[in-house]
C-alpha cells in the first residue's frame, strides 16, 4: 500500500518564550521488509533558528528544532510518502510463554532491538497487579509467547471500550484499566504492562493507521489522528510482532510506523518545555490518503 | 559535675577504652598496642582537663554555628536544619597507610572509567557477558541518549568518592564508589576548618597533610577542560538543584571557595549546541559543570521530561563536545549496587590484575548457583535490590538481613529470592573498624570505641588521579560495629592523613608564577541578579511595614483609643497591604521577612555569612516576639528591637558587600521600594483629607523627626514634609535622593547606553529626575503621588526585561 500522509501539530502558549527547543519524532523511517519511505518533509513554522536530525536511541528519527527569539505559536507540518508491504504469515515458532525467559537471557546485547529493554518499568508504565493477573488468567499453560500477546490482546479489545473523553495523555494506565476505557494509547499502555507483568518484553509503537469513511461518505480532511499500537518480543526465532488492540489486529498494510520506544515518553511527537509559566493550546490534523485504493478492510476505529 | 572531675585529666577516660572483640580498631591494632600514628595526639589530648576538651569542643561547634554550616533534610521548610553533627575526635591515619588506599582506589577509578566507556560504548562487556543485559538495561541510571556519545576531553569520570571501611583483619576494603555527584568535599572542609580551632597547636597541625593542594588542582584541571583546545572562552561553573536540595549548603561553599558560578538549571540555555548562563550582559558560553543534580534531571527534553530543574538542550550541548559534565551523564550505572558482584572479575579480565582494595562481597541473585549461595547463607548477609545505588548501610525499601526481613513481608526469604532473583543482590554483612569518638559531653564526658566509615575523594587531573589527603568519616551512633548501624542520626569527624615529618603548607592562593587565573566574579548570572533586586525591595518593604507598626502601636499606646481617627487610616492603609494591625505582630511581616530569606538563601554564594546571620536572626526575633508582644508600647518596643536588626543587615550588606554588579541590584531594588513607599506614604498622610496628626507621623515612619526640626523650625505643614520627604536631594529619606540613586546605579549596569544612546531605564527615569529637581511641594499632590508609583513600576518592568531573565 502507498499513502500520503500529511500532519499538521499547532500549539500557542499564553505567554511568549525565548529560547524554546522541541524534539520532534514524527518522520517515518524504512523499516526493512515491512515499510519504505518514498520522500518526507517536516517544515516548522516559524522559521527555526535552529534544526537538526538525528537518529535516538531506538533508532527513530529525531528532528530538534529551536528558536532564539520569543514566540508564542509553533506550527509543524510533515508531509511524507510511505509504501507499507505485507509480512507473510510465519509458522508459530515462539516459545511456551513459561520458557520465553531462557530466550531473552540469551541475547547478551544491549541494542535497541534487545528484549532487555522492555521488561520492568519504564518511565511511564510500570507493570501493575491487576493488569498481571488479568494477563495470567488469559495464558492457559504451554500457550506460546504469540498465543499469549493475541489473547491478551483480543480480551483488551472485548473488555475495554473506546472512549475519547474518559482520560487523557496524562492518565496512568492502571487508572485507564480500572475504568476499562480509554483511547488507543491507554489500549496500548494497558496491553503492555499486562504482558510485561507476565513476562513478554513489549514496547510502544507511534504511527498512523488508515481509517475509512463510513459508508457512502467522503472520507474527511484532518479527521484522522496519530495511532499508538503495541510491539512485543516472542522469543529469537520470531523476534518482534506489532499488534494493535484498539483494533484486535496485527498491525499490518493499514499501519505506517513512526517510532519506537518503550513508552510514549520515548517517541512523543513533541517534546518540549516552556520557560514561561502560563498554559498553552495545541490543534493536531491528520490525514492518510491511501494512493492504490483497492483493497477494502473492515473499518477500524482510531483514536480520539 | 564536680570540681574535682573537671579538673581530671582524661587521661583516665582514655583507659575505659574497651575493644570489641572481633572487631578491629582505629586507636589500638590486633595485639592491644596503641597504633603509633595516634600516640602522640592521644599524648597531648590526655593531658587536657575535661574543662579544656569542653572549652575546646565549644571552640569547634562555634565556628560551625558562626560558619552557618548546618545539615538539613530534604524538605520545603529552611528552618528544619540540624546543627552539623561534629565528632570532635579526628580519624587518624599514617601517610603510608593512606598511600596504600589511594593506590587501589587509583585503579579502582581506572577501572569504573572503563566500565562507563564500555557500558556506553562497544558494549563489549554485556556481549561477552562479564554483565548480565538485563541488569543494565533495567536500571534507570542508563541513559540511553548517551549511548555512543563521546565525552569532551575523551574520559566520563572526573571527580569520585569511595566510601571505605577496615575489615576485622586490618585490611581495607571499599564499601561503595560514589560516581553519579559525590558530595562531602565540601563538608571535609568545614570539618577540617572547625578541628583547626579545637586543635590549634604546632603538633598536630604542621603534620596533617592539607586539604586545599587537592582543591587547587582539581580547579584548574576543570578550567582547562571547559576552555578546551579550540580556544573559545568558556567558563567551568557548578550546577545545584537548589535550596530544596539536602547539601545545597556544601555547594554554596565549594562555589565560594573555589571562585566558581553557582548555577541552576533556569541559569543556563542552549544556543547551537553550545551552553550558554544568562547573565545581566547576556548569554556567556559554559564549557564545564560540575554537576551536583542528578543525570535524570538534567534535560527535560531528551532525559526525564517530568525534571523542572533542568535545562533544555544540555544534552546536545555534550552531544557535541562543547559541554564537559564531572561527571559524565549517565555515570550512577556505576553506582548500582549489583555491580559490586562483576567489578572483580572485570578487573582481571581489562587488566589482568586483581583489585588491590577488594569491595564488599556480592552476589547478584540473577544466577541459579548465586541464588543457591545467597539462600543457604542468608544469615550472614544483607539482601536488597540489586538496582539500589544508595551504601549498603543506606537501607532501601524492601532488606533482609542477617535472615530477618527489617519491614513486615509475608514470604521466606527463599521464596522471595526464588521470585525476585534477578532484581536482588545479597551482600556480606560486613563488621567496620571502630575509632575513638567523644560520647555523654553532658555527663563529662568520656572517650568510647564507634563504628566508621572514611570517604575519600579522587579527582583527575592531567597527570592522573589526584587525592585529597584527608576525608569525611561518618561515625555511628552506638557501638555496634555491624556496617548497618551506620544509618543516619551519625555523626562525621575530619580525617587527619598524618606525616612523620612537618609537611608542605600549600593553600588556594593562586602560585606567584603559573597560569593565568581568569575570575568569575565580574559574571553575575540573571537569576542570582533577580534574587539580589527582590532582596533589596523586600528588606525595604520590611523596614517599612516595622515602622509603620510602631507608629501605630506607639499612637496606641498615647491614646488607648482604637478608633482614633489616625489609627484607623493606618489600619486601613496597611490592610491592603495584607497586614492585620489588630495583632501586635501581623504574620505578614514573617512573610516579607521569609520572603527576603528566600532569596537571600538562593544567593548564598554570593553573600557574606554575616549577612545571612543577620536575616535569620530577624526571623527568629520576629517569631519569637508573635508569641509574647502585646499591643501599644510593648509591640512599639519590640518593633525597634527589629528596626535595628534590619538596619544592621543593611549596614553589613552596605559596607562588607563588593561594589559589583551584585551589589548594584540589591541596592536597586532597595532604591525603588523606598521610592515607592514614600510616594505611597505621602499619598496617604500628607493627603489634605488624612486626619490631624498624620503629617507628623509620615515625618517619624520616614525616620526624618530631627531633620526636620532643624531644618524648618516651624509647625509641621503639607509643605515641609513633601519638601523634606520628596524633594530633598540630600535627606535619603526623600523621593529624589532614591530617584537619583536609581539613575546613578542604573548608568553603572552593562548596556546602559545603545550606540550612544540612553538605554530604556534612564530614559524614563531622566524627566522623573528633572521634574522632582524643580518642583514645588504644591505641585506634588496626592494625584502626582499615585501616578509616580505606577512610573516606578513600569521601570521596575524594564529592568526585569533587561537584566533579569
Amino acid at each position: 500500500m502507498l499513502y500520503d500522509i500529511r500532519l499538521l501539530i499547532e500549539y500557542s502558549y499564553a505567554v511568549s518564550s525565548d529560547h524554546l527547543r522541541n524534539l520532534v519524532r514524527l518522520l517515518p523511517c524504512d523499516i526493512p521488509g515491512r515499510q519504505r519511505v518514498l520522500s518526507r518533509h517536516l517544515t516548522v513554522e516559524p522559521a527555526a533558528d535552529e534544526r537538526r536530525d538525528a537518529l535516538d536511541f531506538f533508532g527513530n528519527a529525531m528532528t530538534t528544532v529551536a528558536w532564539h527569539a520569543p514566540i508564542d505559536s509553533v506550527a509543524l507540518q510533515l508531509m511524507a510518502r510511505v509504501e507499507r508491504r505485507a509480512v507473510p504469515q510465519r509458522l508459530d515458532l515462539s516459545p511456551p510463554v513459561e520458557l520465553l525467559e531462557e530466550d531473552i537471557a540469551s541475547v547478551q546485547t544491549l541494542g535497541p532491538e534487545a528484549p532487555h529493554h522492555y521488561r520492568g518499568a519504564s518511565p511511564r508504565i510500570r507493570p501493575f497487579p491487576e493488569a498481571t493477573a488479568y494477563a495470567r488468567a488469559l495464558i492457559r499453560p504451554g500457550m506460546t509467547a504469540l498465543q499469549g500477546v493475541e489473547a491478551v490482546g483480543r480480551a483488551l479489545n472485548r473488555d475495554m471500550k473506546f472512549d475519547s473523553k474518559a482520560t487523557t495523555v496524562e492518565t496512568p494506565p492502571a487508572e485507564a484499566f480500572a475504568k476499562r476505557r480509554g483511547v488507543c494509547q491507554d489500549f496500548t499502555q494497558i496491553m503492555i504492562a499486562a504482558l510485561r507483568g507476565v513476562g513478554i518484553p513489549s514496547g510502544y509503537v507511534s504511527g498512523f493507521l488508515r481509517t475509512f469513511p463510513p459508508p457512502g461518505q467522503p472520507r474527511l480532511e484532518g479527521a484522522d489522528a496519530m495511532h499508538a499500537w503495541v510491539r512485543a518480543w516472542v522469543g529469537k526465532e520470531i523476534g518482534w510482532i506489532e499488534f494493535d488492540p484498539t483494533n484486535d489486529q496485527y498491525a499490518g498494510l493499514d499501519y505506517v510506523t513512526v517510532a519506537y520506544g518503550r513508552d510514549y515518553s520515548d517517541v512523543a511527537p513533541v517534546r518540549g518545555v516552556m520557560r514561561t509559566a502560563g498554559g498553552h493550546e495545541s490543534r493536531q490534523a491528520v490525514d492518510v490518503i491511501p494512493l492504490d485504493d483497492e483493497e477494502q478492510l473492515a473499518p477500524a476505529q482510531g483514536s480520539e | 559535675m564536680t570540681e574535682a572531675a573537671r579538673k581530671k585529666p582524661v587521661q583516665d577516660i582514655f583507659a575505659e577504652y574497651r575493644l570489641t572483640p572481633g572487631v578491629a580498631d582505629e586507636l589500638f591494632d590486633a595485639q592491644g598496642h596503641m597504633r603509633p600514628v595516634w600516640r602522640r595526639f592521644v599524648d597531648r589530648f590526655s593531658r587536657l582537663t575535661q574543662e579544656e576538651i569542653a572549652t575546646r569542643f565549644e571552640r569547634g561547634n562555634l565556628y560551625l554555628r558562626d560558619a552557618g554550616v548546618f545539615y538539613r533534610q530534604y524538605s520545603n521548610d529552611p528552618l528544619q536544619e540540624r546543627e552539623w553533627p561534629l565528632s570532635h575526635i579526628p580519624v587518624i591515619l599514617h601517610e603510608e597507610e593512606w598511600a596504600h588506599i589511594c593506590a587501589g582506589l587509583s585503579q579502582r577509578a581506572d577501572l569504573l572509567e572503563a566500565v562507563m566507556a564500555d557500558l556506553y560504548g562497544p558494549g563489549d562487556l554485556v556481549r561477552d557477558g562479564h554483565l548480565p543485559a538485563e541488569l543494565i538495561a533495567g536500571s534507570q541510571q542508563w541513559l540511553r541518549p548517551m549511548v555512543g556519545v563521546t565525552p569532551r576531553g575523551g574520559h566520563y569520570l572526573h571527580f569520585l568518592a569511595f566510601e571505605i571501611g577496615r575489615s576485622p583483619d586490618g585490611s581495607w576494603f571499599v564499601l561503595g564508589d560514589r560516581t553519579q555527584a559525590p558530595s562531602g568535599a565540601g563538608f571535609a572542609l568545614e570539618n577540617r576548618m572547625a578541628t583547626g580551632r579545637i586543635f590549634p597547636e604546632r603538633f598536630p597541625r604542621a603534620h596533617i597533610h592539607r586539604l586545599a593542594g587537592f582543591f587547587g588542582a582539581f580547579r584548574t584541571a576543570m578550567e582547562h577542560l571547559a576552555r578546551g583546545s579550540a580556544g573559545r572562552d568558556r567558563y567551568a561553573a557548578i550546577l545545584t538543584p537548589g535550596p530544596q536540595n539536602d547539601t545545597y549548603y556544601e555547594h554554596t561553599y565549594i562555589a565560594r571557595y573555589l571562585g566558581m558560578m553557582l548555577l541552576e538549571g533556569e541559569d543556563l540555555l542552549v544556543e547551537n549546541g553550545e551552553a550558554m548562563v544568562r547573565t545581566i550582559q547576556g548569554p556567556i558560553p559554559v564549557g564545564l559543570l560540575w554537576r551536583r543534580i542528578d543525570a535524570a534531571f538534567a534535560d527535560p527534553l531528551e532525559l526525564d521530561s517530568s525534571s523542572r530543574i533542568g535545562t533544555p538542550g544540555l544534552m546536545e550541548a555534550v552531544r557535541q563536545g562543547n559541554l564537559a559534565l564531572v561527571n559524565a551523564l549517565g555515570s550512577g550505572i556505576l553506582e548500582m549496587r549489583a555491580m559490586m558482584a562483576f567489578f572483580p572479575r572485570i578487573s582481571e579480565l581489562l587488566t589482568g590484575q586483581p583489585l588491590i582494595l577488594p569491595n564488599i562481597a556480592t552476589w547478584w541473585c540473577g544466577g541459579e548457583s548465586q541464588r543457591a549461595y545467597v539462600r543457604r547463607n542468608a544469615d550472614r548477609m544483607m539482601i536488597g535490590s540489586a538496582y539500589a545505588v544508595d551504601l549498603p548501610f543506606d537501607i532501601g525499601s524492601t532488606t533482609a538481613l542477617g535472615g530477618n526481613f527489617l519491614n513486615s513481608e509475608k514470604r521466606s526469604i527463599a521464596e522471595w529470592i526464588e521470585a525476585e532473583g534477578t532484581s536482588l543482590v545479597g551482600q556480606e554483612a560486613v563488621s567496620l573498624s571502630t575509632t575513638p569518638a567523644w560520647v555523654d559531653a553532658e555527663d563529662g564526658g568520656r572517650v568510647e570505641p564507634r563504628p566508621m566509615t572514611v570517604r575519600i575523594f579522587a579527582a583527575r587531573t592531567p597527570s592522573g588521579w589526584h587525592f585529597m589527603k584527608g576525608g569525611y568519616a561518618r561515625i555511628g551512633k552506638s557501638g555496634d560495629a555491624m556496617a548497618l548501624a551506620m544509618q543516619r542520626g551519625g555523626s562525621v569527624a575530619d580525617v587527619w592523613v598524618v606525616s612523620d615529618k612537618p609537611v608542605p603548607q600549600d593553600t588556594l592562593a593562586p602560585p606567584e608564577t603559573g597560569d593565568f587565573r581568569r575570575s568569575t566574579t565580574g559574571i553575575l548570572p540573571a537569576r542570582s541578579a533577580d534574587n539580589l533586586y527582590w532582596l533589596g525591595r523586600y528588606v525595604e518593604r520590611t523596614e517599612d511595614a516595622i515602622r509603620l507598626i510602631r507608629a501605630y502601636n506607639l499612637r496606641l499606646a498615647q491614646t488607648d483609643n482604637p478608633n482614633d481617627a489616625r489609627l484607623r487610616r493606618l489600619r486601613d492603609f496597611m490592610d491592603n497591604y495584607g497586614y492585620d494591625l489588630s495583632r501586635p505582630i501581623p504574620p505578614a511581616l514573617i512573610d516579607r521577612i521569609e520572603a527576603a530569606r528566600g532569596c537571600a538563601a538562593k544567593v548564598r554564594d554570593r553573600f557574606s555569612t554575616d549577612g545571612w546571620a543577620a536575616l535569620n536572626d530577624l526571623l527568629k526575633t520576629t517569631r519569637r516576639m508573635t508569641s509574647t508582644a502585646q499591643p501599644g508600647d510593648d509591640a512599639a518596643r519590640a518593633m525597634s528591637v527589629l528596626v535595628r536588626k534590619i538596619t544592621g543587615f543593611s549596614g553589613l550588606v552596605h559596607e562588607n558587600m563588593y561594589r559589583f554588579s551584585g551589589w548594584r541590584f540589591l541596592s536597586l531594588g532597595r532604591a525603588l521600594e523606598r521610592a515607592d513607599s514614600l510616594a505611597a506614604l505621602l499619598a496617604e498622610f500628607a493627603d489634605p483629607d488624612a486626619p490631624q496628626g498624620s503629617l507628623d507621623m509620615a515625618v517619624e515612619v520616614a525616620d526624618s523627626v530631627i531633620t526636620h526640626q532643624r531644618r524648618y523650625r516651624v509647625e509641621t505643614s503639607r509643605n515641609t514634609v513633601v519638601d523634606l520627604l520628596a524633594l530633598d536631594a540630600d535627606n535619603p529619606r526623600a523621593i529624589l535622593f532614591q530617584i537619583q540613586r536609581i539613575r546613578q546605579l542604573a548608568d553603572d549596569l552593562p548596556h546602559s547606553r545603545v550606540n550612544g544612546r540612553l538605554a530604556p531605564i534612564s530614559r524614563a527615569i531622566l524627566p522623573i529626575e528633572a521634574e522632582f529637581c524643580v518642583r514645588d511641594p504644591v505641585e506634588i499632590d496626592t494625584a502626582r503621588l499615585i501616578a509616580l508609583r505606577s512610573e516606578l513600576a513600569h521601570i521596575s518592568d524594564l529592568v526585569g526585561a533587561a537584566y533579569l531573565r
